[in-house]
């Protein structure tokens, strides 16, 4: 059945029409947590329309397949969505990137060798297919390298070795050049699992050298390749519904990475071959620099007294699981009417918008989730801020030391609030090994010891002030 | 044979097609631009659902009776974008009823 016949499926073509419709909706709502749900339940109307569109569609003869395959699908789709963590999102996220990507890089692959079947390939279609299958097989296999290294099955440390980029670049060059030969003629059908072999295991290359702190980066990019692979297929099926439904994904993924970037003042060449996290850093002049310390009953009565607390979490409160812990501490100062907030980075957690929902999740107003653009007036007249498990985020000296590593990243001011706590085991360097002057500074006092039992304590600390009245 | 399937035309629909692209990464673009960092995530799992519309691709192929090659190969692919799509917007709709806003943790917490 040719694309004409196709196209006289008036039903169709209606029904995909309200579809995309409704997935444009689906985004326009997302704009505020009021309309969010509408705007959630408007995409898995667009998803139904697409479905009930197609399976009216004439070439499709029998549907046994079809409901088996639905069937086990929904079967594993929603236990994936129900019993998966919260800190466990990012590493869901990559392993459901895997899976779309999988089904655009099997339907591309049958539909070559159909068309080589039926004579049918045209150059674009060649190309629109070598595109699809090579997005989407290097979207499975590079989301399931970030799946292993987010679900710590892989080592999370970058690796990598010399000529590293070379091989990667010679490895994707070679795919392209084979699909410009079978652009030039399809009939080269020995090409097409080489092809695809290249473009599985540049999917595996690709995320070798990179490390856990840029996977939200990563993963977003993964986001918008698994949506251009489907827009690729679009063009291949001559379907607007699958052209329009890819490409926003491809948009929204491209405009989540490049935020991403955006807040570690890297691009994305940088992120991509530039192996961070491997970074090792002068050994600094061990030059015995001075910092206070205190308890948490100290910092309790400070925080009590206080008439604004900014709380500044980052992903190690999480790994401490201390994030119900904080959300109570918030509650309880809301409720002697201190005005709390979180000043949340957008490199907070392992994926865009991360630390937004471990908090939402442990009972935190979503009111009280402030960005960092929003926030940062605020730190000058606040009185107390709380630094648990963050620390690159925090450190003054990516605005003014040039030599720093991270110099030029977005930081949050929290230096400059009256009194600054920092909630941290020990004077050891975190992640990227860098030190951090905010601890140095006379407003700052440390508090030592594990984020979880901080927190506990500095609740009961509060709840015992307010029964002293 | 060949020759003459390589001397055809670009077929219209591939403008309409690069022009719906456009419109639609244009379109994307604009709306994801208005989505708070607060709701980054949920945006993500959300576009995610939506990239299961491979979906689409998959029925029909495991539907037609290409043969048993292609049946399994659309079987496959209908059971991978049916766990991205149902997946996906679960723990959408998970995510987004933790967005409560300040009047109902008040609430929650009176109740205790």
């Amino acid at each position: 059945m040719t694309a004409q016949e196709l196209a006289t499926n008036w039903f169709q073509q209606i029904v995909y029409v309200i579809g995309a419709g409704c997935f444009v909706l689906a985004l326009k709502w997302m704009s505020g947590p009021k309309t969010a749900r509408r705007g959630l339940w408007t995409g898995i109307a667009g998803m139904t329309l697409a479905v009930v569109g197609t399976l009216t569609d004439a070439r499709i003869q029998t549907y046994e397949w079809i409901i088996v395959a639905f069937v086990i699908g929904t079967v594993i789709g929603i236990p994936m969505g129900q019993w998966m963590k919260m800190t466990a999102m990012p590493q869901r996220t990559a392993l459901s990137h895997a899976f779309g990507a999988l089904a655009a890089a099997l339907v591309g692959t049958a539909e070559y060798y159909r068309g080589l079947e039926e004579g049918t390939i045209d150059k674009f279609t060649m190309f629109a297919l070598g595109l699809e299958v090579l997005l989407g097989f290097l979207t499975f296999t590079g989301s399931m390298m970030a799946f292993g290294k987010l679900a710590e099955v892989l080592p999370q440390r970058p690796i990598t070795y010399r000529g590293q980029n070379f091989v990667n670049l010679a490895v994707l060059g070679i795919a392209v050049i084979l699909v410009i030969f079978l652009i030039i003629d399809p009939t080269h059908r020995t090409l097409w699992p080489i092809f695809s072999v290249l473009a599985l295991v540049f999917g595996v290359l690709l995320i070798i050298p990179i490390g856990g702190a840029d996977m939200p980066t990563v993963i977003s990019l993964l986001n918008s390749y698994a949506g251009l692979s489907g827009a690729a297929m679009g063009f291949a099926l001559n379907n607007k519904m699958l052209i329009v439904a890819g490409s926003l994904d491809g948009a929204s993924g491209l405009f989540l990475s490049i935020i991403m970037c955006r807040a570690m003042n890297r691009s994305f060449t940088n992120v991509l071959f530039g192996g961070f996290g491997q970074l090792q850093m002068k050994p600094g002049e061990a030059e015995e620099k001075i910092y206070r310390s205190c308890t948490p009953e100290e910092a309790a009565m400070v925080m009590d007294a206080a008439q604004s607390v900014i709380v500044v979490p980052g992903y190690g409160m999480a790994v401490a699981q201390a994030q119900h812990k904080v959300a109570e501490l918030g509650n309880a100062l809301t409720r002697k009417g201190i005005d709390v907030k979180f000043a949340i980075h957008p490199v907070a957690g392992r994926m865009p918008g991360h630390m937004n929902v471990l908090l939402a999740e442990a009972n935190v107003p979503y009111e009280e989730l402030v960005e960092m653009d929003e926030i940062n007036p605020s730190f000058p007249e606040c009185d107390v801020a709380l630094v648990i498990g963050a620390n690159d985020v925090t450190n003054p000296a990516a605005r003014t030391d040039e030599t720093s590593p991270i110099y030029g990243m977005p930081i949050l001011d929290c230096d400059k609030a009256k009194q600054v706590y920092v909630v941290k085991r020990s004077m050891n360097p975190g992640f990227a090994g860098i030190d951090n002057p905010l601890y140095y500074l006379d407003n700052t006092a440390m508090i030592f010891g594990d984020a979880k039992e901080i927190a506990t304590q500095l609740v009961t600390e509060v709840s015992k002030l307010a029964s002293a009245f | 044979m060949r020759m003459a399937i390589l001397a055809a035309a670009i077929p219209d629909e591939i403008y309409t097609g690069l022009f719906v692209f456009v419109m639609a990464a244009f379109a994307g673009l604009e709306v994801v631009r208005r989505v708070p960092q607060l709701l980054h995530t949920p945006l993500m799992s959300l576009t995610n659902a939506l990239s299961g519309i491979a979906l689409v691709g998959s029925l029909v192929l495991s539907g037609a009776e290409y043969g048993k090659f292609y049946t399994w190969l659309g079987a496959i692919a209908v059971t991978a974008s049916t766990i991205n799509v149902v997946g996906g917007f679960w723990i959408t709709d998970r995510m987004l009823k933790m967005f409560k806003p300040r009047a109902k943790v008040v609430k929650a917490g009176e109740a205790k």
